[in-house]
Parts: C-alpha cells; sequence; structure tokens
C-alpha cells in the first residue's frame, strides 16, 4: 500500500491517467537531477553578480544588470523550487497577483517620493 | 478504504476533486486543490505585500543618512564578500529543502530526514551570519535609532531573519514528526507546503540582496539635497536606455 501511495502521491498523473488531474499534483515535478542543475545555475548568476559589483568597466549598466539577473534566479527558484512553472494555473495566478501588487506600490512610492520629495522637506519655515 | 473512483463517483465529481491523495485526509474541494496549498500561496501573495512594504522603505529612504550626513552609512559598513557567502548558503537550502520532497515523494524517510536537518542547518548558518553582522554594525555604531538607513535595514533585514527562524522551527519539527515515524509518501504535500514557504524566504533575500547590498550607494557632497529614490528611478532608467542604444 505504501507503495501505491508513493505513486500517487509524487505523481499524480501517473495513477490518474485519463481522470481529471486538476488536482494539486496534476503535473509532473522535476527529479532531482533538474533542482541540482538549477542550484548550480543559480549559483553561477549570484557569482556573476558579485564579480560585476566590482567590476568598474560596467558601473554605468550595472543596475539593470543586477536587476535583470536577480529577476532571472527569482524566476528560477518560482518556476522549479516552488514549481509554479508545472502546478496548476491558479497558484501561479494568485502569486502573480500578489506580486504585480507588490511591484506597483513599491513604484508608485518611489515614483511619488521623486515627485514630492520628502516631508521635511515641505515643511514651511516658522 | 476507498480508491479515487470511489470517492469520485460518491461526489459525482466532474471536477477532479477526487485526487487519490485526498480521499484519507482531505475532503474534495470546489477548486479540486487542496486547501492547505492553496492557502500557502495565499499566504505568500500577501507575505509579498509585508516586504514589498518594508523594501519601499528602504528604498525611499536609501540616501537619506549620507544627505542628512548620519553616519554610519551603508557603503562603510557593508561586507560585500561576507553577505554573499550568506546568500549562496541561503540559496542552497533551497537545493537542499526540494530535494527533501523528492525524497518524500518517493517514500525515502531517511533521505527526507537528511535533507530536512540539512535544511534547517544552512537556516541556522544563515541566521547565525545576520546576527553576526548585526552585531558588527551595532558596534561601529548603527542601531535602530542612529540614522534613517539604521532603522529601515535593522527592520527589513531582521524580519526576513524572523522569517527564517521560524521556517527552521517549522523544519525541527517535520524531522522530530518524522523521527516518531510520522510521515509516508503519502505526507509529501506537508513537506511541499514547508517548502514554498521556505522557497520564499529565499526569494526574498534575493530581493534583498541586489537592492540592499548590491546596488551601490551614490557618493553625497556636503550633505547636498538628494532625491535618492528618484535618482534611483532615472538612474535605473538611463542604464537600461543605454543598454537598449547599445543594441
Amino acid at each position: 500500500m505504501a507503495g501505491h501511495d508513493a505513486t500517487i502521491q509524487g505523481h499524480g498523473v501517473g495513477a490518474h491517467s485519463g481522470t481529471e488531474d486538476s488536482a494539486d499534483h496534476s503535473h509532473e515535478h522535476p527529479g532531482e537531477r533538474t533542482y541540482i542543475n538549477v542550484a548550480i545555475i543559480l549559483s553561477i548568476v549570484t557569482a556573476v553578480e558579485v564579480a560585476i559589483y566590482y567590476i568598474e568597466g560596467l558601473r554605468d549598466f550595472l543596475v539593470p544588470m543586477l536587476i535583470v539577473l536577480s529577476v532571472a534566479k527569482f524566476a528560477a527558484v518560482i518556476g522549479y523550487f516552488m514549481h509554479l512553472k508545472f502546478d496548476n494555473r491558479l497558484f501561479r495566478w494568485m502569486f502573480l497577483a500578489g506580486l504585480l501588487l507588490t511591484a506597483s506600490v513599491v513604484l508608485a512610492l518611489l515614483a511619488m517620493f521623486w515627485t514630492h520629495g520628502y516631508f521635511w522637506q515641505n515643511v514651511p519655515e516658522s | 478504504m476507498a480508491t479515487a473512483i470511489e470517492v469520485q463517483t460518491a461526489h459525482g465529481s466532474g471536477h477532479g476533486q477526487a485526487d487519490a491523495h485526498d480521499h484519507a485526509e482531505h475532503p474534495p474541494t470546489s477548486t479540486g486543490l487542496d486547501h492547505r496549498k492553496l492557502l500557502m500561496w495565499a499566504f505568500l501573495a500577501s507575505d509579498c505585500m509585508f516586504f514589498g512594504s518594508l523594501i519601499a522603505t528602504y528604498m525611499t529612504y536609501r540616501g537619506r543618512s549620507e544627505e542628512l550626513q548620519m553616519p554610519p552609512y551603508p557603503s562603510e559598513i557593508f561586507d560585500i564578500p561576507y553577505t554573499s557567502v550568506s546568500a549562496f548558503v541561503l540559496l542552497m537550502s533551497s537545493l537542499t529543502m526540494v530535494l527533501a520532497l523528492a525524497a518524500i515523494q518517493k517514500g525515502n524517510v531517511r533521505g527526507l530526514r537528511i535533507w530536512l536537518t540539512a535544511t534547517a542547518l544552512l537556516g541556522a548558518v544563515f541566521v547565525g551570519g545576520q546576527f553576526f553582522e548585526f552585531t558588527a554594525f551595532y558596534h561601529e555604531g548603527l542601531s535602530l535609532q542612529t540614522n534613517m538607513f539604521g532603522a529601515s535595514f535593522y527592520v527589513l533585514t531582521g524580519f526576513h531573519g524572523a522569517h527564517v527562524t521560524i521556517g527552521i522551527i517549522w523544519l525541527l519539527s517535520l524531522v522530530f514528526v518524522s523521527l516518531r515515524g510520522g510521515f509516508a509518501a503519502k505526507d509529501s504535500l506537508t513537506i511541499e507546503i514547508a517548502g514554498l514557504y521556505w522557497h520564499f524566504v529565499d526569494i526574498v533575500w534575493i530581493v534583498i540582496f541586489t537592492l540592499v547590498y548590491l546596488i551601490p550607494y551614490e557618493e553625497v557632497e556636503g550633505g547636498e539635497a538628494v532625491h535618492e529614490a528618484g535618482q534611483m528611478l532615472s538612474t535605473i532608467g538611463g542604464q537600461f536606455a543605454a543598454i537598449g542604444g547599445l543594441w
């Protein structure tokens, strides 16, 4: 029975081929080899991030390069380690909605301070 | 024990409620998804807002201490190689966490225990490193009350450290349960949910590492008023435009 459970838990589709597959494990999760490959890529990207931080010649492009690299790391972790790439779409949309709202609030806040300055700069002199 | 087909028939389900692993412990749901996992994703989405507000606060105050000439400044006290190692440790803990999940999905409880313990240890190394970093900063004169940098930095990274600590306790409790024989392959969802939380803590650090540590701090001369937030946006926009121009 344990073996049967192992099959249906880890690989829902295998146990349910032909039935509805909207359940949590409706798609295969990647195996250990994929996880290790992703971890190696993440390590390399982190090393690149730190390396370019010290390269003076890249200073003009440093910020966008760092942002692109960190977004790539972020996407790799949520896609492979958190299985968003393989899981039900509802999970993906639920998380992305929160992420989008967060990004909007952060950018709006920065833009607001950019436009209106800081509160102590707008205090009228007595 | 009822089979999946029996459960399906009993509920007249046409929406995938009959996922086999649910029938023993979890009733069918309207979405066909396990409520615990759905709830964890909802929590993580809301936690994005929590950290987003802290990150926005930090970014808003970025450069204020230099402008107001209230040292110590981040450029003086940050130790990038040290923090890079911490970031690498947390990244590797995500690998061990997902290997724990892969182990239990195959019914390998011993592997689960080993990888969960490794994840908790790596997390402890990270938190220990953060404690050491905070102590070093404090001895250099940076406290919560020193300046805006200190306040926003400690609150942001401190809350992240608290999340990691909660994760470690969670992982160790799972190890404890597994030692008492409480896990089999059918319980992999319990590990997966803990893993979601752990990976989330990792991705938050990916963002913090870049925005707080790696993006260089502007030199401010003589306390001249500089709108750092606006400067940051225009710098990013300008650099992206420069890259676009090169292509």
